[in-house]
């Protein structure tokens, strides 16, 4: 593919607000999970909750937006100058030329979990202040942030379950390459709801501990919430260190609803036609952003998948110790996780990992550490056995 | 502004009253009557004996549709993308209703099945199609959302792309807020070049022009209640094999103007 410049990019986990809250935590291997306290749910799990989010108030015009949903996606644009950005492009290439391509799992949904709390009873209507279409559904954050910049052009939602904000970049580069649009604001956001926590639960996935990725002795996930999003543009003036999409691959397990192919030749797939796109070798990654839920199965088919592409070579890690697993957001969060560790020379290494499992051979970072990275590769799967590998580098 | 392309080599479809293709053809093209009748959903054959008896309307819904857009091509092999204006209804109340007892235990398939890309899972297993799998959500502007993808993809892999668009109906007390009444979609086979089984090359490109109303008002109703029913003015052409353009319904102010070509 034709590599896109990601002309703006910010990121907002339990880690704290934007890039540089990003940043700091990654080097001390600070995570930011803690004791699940969120709403009236009784679980033994931990939680990246993003501290402050229902402090968000929107816009009085775009009120029946607001849930803690579209209140995360206004946090996050407007944190690292992103939103600043946008409208410098609005207003570079017009209001039909910028597309909205964001991911989500759940959306608002937690609107309408509170809301059936509240039905009436003795007809079981619904309170009459709920709004569907606003917070819910699945469109309801790039609806909110199309008429946030006032855009007029193309724009739709990935709901991919947990690659929905890997899959948006690809979406987006496809529309860009064909001159359908100029620019794009990519991204993906996902926050706590009783569907996730209750869901991921009842499948037993979630860990009474915080999640230990590719730990011998790892149990579960945490969920995390976070809003991640970039900017792409045509790579044509691109300053030299910018950060640039080279490649995007996707698959499909056709295996199972809710478990990874075990020998992981979906994700194989997507990494191998993600290199492909980008024209690059596997010696040519230096770091690999897994997915690394921290669930026996999913590290171990990742596992198996990274190692016979890349044998243990490449310098990996998950950084879901450190944010928890924001579902639909995490290809977003970890695309800006990608670009730090491109600019900074930063790989990251992986809170509440102690023992790597020996059975996965690759090479998994405990620690942070320096190095130079010329080319990161992320991984991002999801329920329904859809996969989604980017490749990121630096414009020369 | 850019236009798209691909040829259309097999349409599949259900809707209230209208089991398959060949039945909606008919009255498309004045041939038959339309009568609305309840969706009738097939059961999916495709599906392990597991699956297929938990299988969901939306599941045998999308596997009806894109199945009979695929005949005649191997599916295994189709890269694809759905879109919807929302999940499985029905399941999504059963968990809102349960998530609002005491007892929130909920059951791990109704968790899984809650994904807006279920029906694009079971898909998956069905067919054992391992190639990429697109599922975009655009609210009413669903349909066009998918076939901006849908067309894309084949632009630039130049290889055919199966678009599955459906809705499914909520109960209430979502349908309340929500009315779609019943199970619909329609499902297209596109490919990069003219083959034996091309219908018509189909040309989109973005415009601010209307959608024109549908001249029956019982069609009518249904291309404005069903969201991935947004694509009846482009059927009908296809249907009685005209030639032209018609606007299809996307993201006011931008609608898709979609250039019929038959072969």
């Amino acid at each position: 593919m034709t590599p896109l410049l990601l002309s703006a990019y910010t990121a907002t986990t339990c880690l704290g607000r934007g890039l540089d809250a990003t940043r700091d935590a990654l080097r001390a291997g600070r995570s930011g999970l803690a004791p699940c306290a969120f709403e009236t749910v009784q679980l033994d799990t931990w939680v990246g909750e993003v501290a402050g989010v229902d402090d968000e108030r929107l816009p009085a015009a775009l009120a029946d937006y607001d849930c803690r949903n579209n209140r995360l996606v206004q946090r996050g644009l407007e944190t690292d100058g992103f939103a600043d950005r946008v409208r410098e492009a609005v207003a570079r290439y017009g209001t039909t030329r910028v597309g909205v391509f964001l991911g989500t799992s759940t959306s608002g949904i937690l609107e309408t979990e509170l809301a059936y709390r509240r039905r009436d009873p003795v007809t079981g209507a619904l309170p009459g202040d709920f709004r569907y279409r606003t917070t819910h559904n699945s469109f309801s954050l790039a609806a909110f942030t199309r008429d946030y910049f006032g855009l007029e052009g193309m724009a739709m939602a990935i709901s991919t379950a947990c690659s929905s904000s890997a899959k948006v970049f690809a979406a987006a580069a496809r529309q860009i390459e064909l001159g359908m649009i100029d620019a794009a604001v990519v991204g993906g956001v996902d926050t706590l709801c009783l569907t996730t926590l209750y869901g991921f639960a009842s499948l037993q996935l979630t860990s009474p501990q915080p999640c230990r990725p590719y730990d011998a002795a790892r149990d579960g996930i945490s969920i995390g919430e976070g809003a991640g999003f970039a900017l792409l543009e045509r790579a044509t003036h691109a300053a030299p260190g910018s950060v640039l999409l080279l490649g995007a691959g996707e698959s499909s397990d056709a295996y199972h609803m809710s478990s990874p192919h075990p020998e992981g030749l979906g994700a194989r797939l997507a990494m191998e036609a993600a290199l492909k796109a980008a024209g690059l070798a596997p010696a040519d990654i230096d770091y690999i952003n897994l997915h690394g839920t921290a669930t026996p199965a999913n590290d171990a088919a990742e596992g198996r998948a990274v190692s016979a592409l890349f044998g243990d070579r490449v310098a990996c890690s998950s950084t879901k110790g450190a944010t928890g697993h924001t579902l639909g957001a995490a290809g977003a969060v970890e695309a800006a996780i990608c670009a730090l560790a491109l600019t900074d020379g930063l790989l990251p290494g992986s809170p509440g990992t102690a023992t790597p499992d020996p059975a996965i051979p690759v090479q998994y970072l405990l620690e942070t550490r320096r190095g130079r990275v010329r080319h990161a590769l992320s991984n991002s799967f999801g329920f329904g056995g859809s996969n989604c590998a980017l490749v990121f580098g630096l414009a020369a | 502004m850019s236009t798209l392309t691909a040829w259309i080599d097999g349409v599949g479809f259900l809707a209230p009253g209208l089991p398959d293709w060949p039945a909606a053809r008919a009255v498309l093209r004045g041939e038959a009557p339309y009568a609305a009748a309840p969706s009738v959903l097939p059961p999916p054959a495709l599906l392990p004996p597991a699956e297929r008896r938990r299988a969901s309307r939306i599941v045998k819904l999308t596997l009806a549709i894109g199945l009979e857009a695929a005949a005649g091509a191997d599916a295994s092999l189709l890269s694809t993308v759905f879109t919807a204006s929302g999940a499985d209804g029905h399941n999504c109340h059963a968990l809102c209703e349960q998530l609002a007892t005491d007892d929130r235990q909920i059951s791990p398939t109704r968790f899984h099945n809650s994904v807006h890309n279920a029906a694009a899972g079971y898909w998956g297993i069905a067919t054992g199609a391992m190639a990429p799998c697109q599922v975009l959500c655009a609210y009413d502007a669903s349909f066009g959302a998918g076939l901006l993808d849908a067309l894309a993809q084949v632009a630039l892999e130049r290889q055919p792309v199966l678009l599955i668009a459906y809705d499914g109906e909520y109960p209430e007390p979502l349908h309340a807020w929500r009315d779609t009444p019943d199970c619909a979609g329609v499902a297209l086979l596109l490919g990069p070049e003219r083959g034996p089984r091309s219908l018509a090359r189909l040309d989109v490109a973005a415009t601010s022009d209307p959608a024109e109303p549908l001249a029956d008002a019982a069609l009518e109703a249904l291309r404005g209640g069903i969201p991935a029913m947004r694509a009846l003015p482009l059927l009908a052409r296809i249907a009685r094999g005209e030639a032209g353009a018609v606007t299809l319904d996307y993201l006011p102010p931008m609608q898709l103007a979609a250039d019929l070509q038959p072969c």
